[in-house]
C-alpha cells in the first residue's frame, strides 16, 4: 500500500480526535470511567511503546537500558522533555564509545 | 488589556522551547522513517500533518507491518487519545464568543507541550497564542522529520544510534512526571514494562505487531486501572 495512503488516513485521524471535542463537545464528559479511561490511556501507551522497544533502538542493547534507566531517574528529578531527550542520546553515545 | 499581537509575539516565545524540543525529538522520528523506507518529503508530510510523537512513531510501525488502513486509523485513535481529553478540557475554556474557525485551526496543533502552554495561561484561551506557539513548533517538528530522514545515511552509525533514544527520553518525560505524583500512574507504568516485556517474549502474542500488542496492553491496563482507580475532578486534572 503507499505510503501517503497511510500518512492521509493517521492525518485524518489525528485531527478529527482534536478537532470534535474542540467543535461539538461543549459540556463536560460526565461518565467517570471514560474520564478515568482516557486520563490513563496516553501514559499506559508511552510506557509500553518506549519499554522494551528502547532496548532494540540502539546499536548495545546495554546502551539502551542505560539510556532507559538514566531518562527515568533524570525525569523523575525534574529534567523537562528536552533535557531527558538530549541525556538519554548522550548517554547511548558515550557508552558506545566503549561497547561498540 | 493586551493586543492580539503582543499576545502572538508571547506565543511565540514560548513556542521557542517547544520547537528546539520537538526538532531534537523528530530528528529521531526522522531516523526511524527512514530505515522503514519513507523519503524524506514523505517524513515530513507526515510530522507537518500529524504533530504526534507517539502517534506517528506507532503509525511508522503500522506501515513497517503492512497494517490494513482500518488497523492505522484505530492505531492513530488510541495513541492520540490523549489529544481528545485535551481538546475537551480546551473546549471548555473557549470564549464563547471566540469564531467558530478558531477552534478548527486551534485543533491542528493540540500536542502535550502546546496545550500545557496554552492551557497554563488564566482566563479563556486565547487563539493567538497558540498561533503563536506553532510559529516555531510546526518547522521544528517537519523540518526535524526531514533532516533525520536525510541524515540517517549520512551521519556515523554511532551518532544516529544516540539520537534513536530522543524519541523514548520524550516519552519517559511525558509518563514519569504523573508517575511521580500518583500512585496509579506508577503502578500502570511497571506493569506497562513486565507485560510489554512479555508480550514480546511470549508465544502466539509474540507474533502480533508491536502495534497491535500496544494496543491490547493499553486497553486492557487503562480500563483496569478506571476500574479500580476512577479520577475526580477530570478538568482540573487535565489543565494542571
Amino acid at each position: 500500500m503507499s505510503a501517503y495512503a497511510y500518512i492521509f488516513v493517521m492525518a485524518g485521524v489525528s485531527y478529527l480526535i482534536r478537532a470534535l471535542p474542540m467543535t461539538l463537545l461543549r459540556k463536560p464528559i460526565k461518565n467517570r470511567f471514560i474520564q478515568s479511561f482516557l486520563y490513563y490511556v496516553p501514559y499506559v501507551t508511552l510506557a509500553v511503546m518506549t519499554f522494551p522497544a528502547i532496548l532494540d533502538a540502539t546499536q548495545s542493547q546495554w546502551s539502551g537500558a542505560a539510556a532507559l534507566i538514566v531518562g527515568l531517574v533524570v525525569a523523575w528529578l525534574g529534567a523537562d522533555l528536552f533535557k531527558t531527550a538530549v541525556t538519554c542520546c548522550a548517554v547511548v553515545f558515550l557508552l558506545e564509545l566503549f561497547l561498540c | 488589556m493586551q493586543t492580539r499581537k503582543q499576545i502572538f509575539l508571547q506565543g511565540i516565545k514560548a513556542g521557542i522551547p517547544i520547537g528546539l524540543g520537538y526538532f531534537a525529538v523528530s530528528f529521531s522520528l526522522g531516523i526511524l522513517a527512514k530505515s522503514i523506507g519513507l523519503t524524506p518529503f514523505q517524513a515530513a508530510l507526515m510530522s507537518l500533518l500529524n504533530n504526534a510523537s507517539a502517534g506517528e512513531y506507532m503509525g511508522l510501525t503500522m506501515i513497517a507491518a503492512q497494517a490494513t488502513l482500518g488497523e492505522m486509523a484505530l492505531a492513530t485513535l488510541i495513541t492520540n487519545a490523549r489529544y481528545l481529553l485535551m481538546s475537551c478540557a480546551m473546549s471548555h475554556r473557549m470564549d464563547p464568543r471566540t469564531p467558530f474557525i478558531h477552534r478548527l485551526l486551534m485543533s491542528f496543533d493540540i500536542t502535550d507541550e502546546i496545550f500545557g502552554a496554552t492551557i497554563a495561561r488564566p482566563g479563556y484561551l486565547s487563539p493567538w497564542y497558540m498561533y503563536g506557539a506553532m510559529v516555531p513548533a510546526i518547522p521544528g517538528w517537519t523540518v526535524g522529520t526531514a533532516l533525520g530522514t536525510l541524515a540517517g545515511s549520512i551521519l556515523p552509525l554511532r551518532v544516529v544510534s544516540a539520537f534513536s533514544v530522543a524519541l523514548y527520553g520524550m516519552f519517559i518525560a511525558i509518563f514519569i512526571p504523573p508517575a511521580r505524583k500518583e500512585k496509579p500512574v506508577a503502578c500502570l507504568v511497571v506493569l506497562a514494562f513486565a507485560l510489554s516485556f512479555a508480550f514480546s517474549r511470549l508465544p502466539v502474542v509474540s507474533d502480533l505487531s508491536d502495534g497491535t500488542r500496544t494496543i491490547i496492553l493499553t486497553v486492557i491496563l487503562a480500563a483496569g486501572a478506571a476500574v479500580l482507580f476512577p479520577r475526580k475532578d477530570e478538568e482540573e486534572e487535565a489543565a494542571s
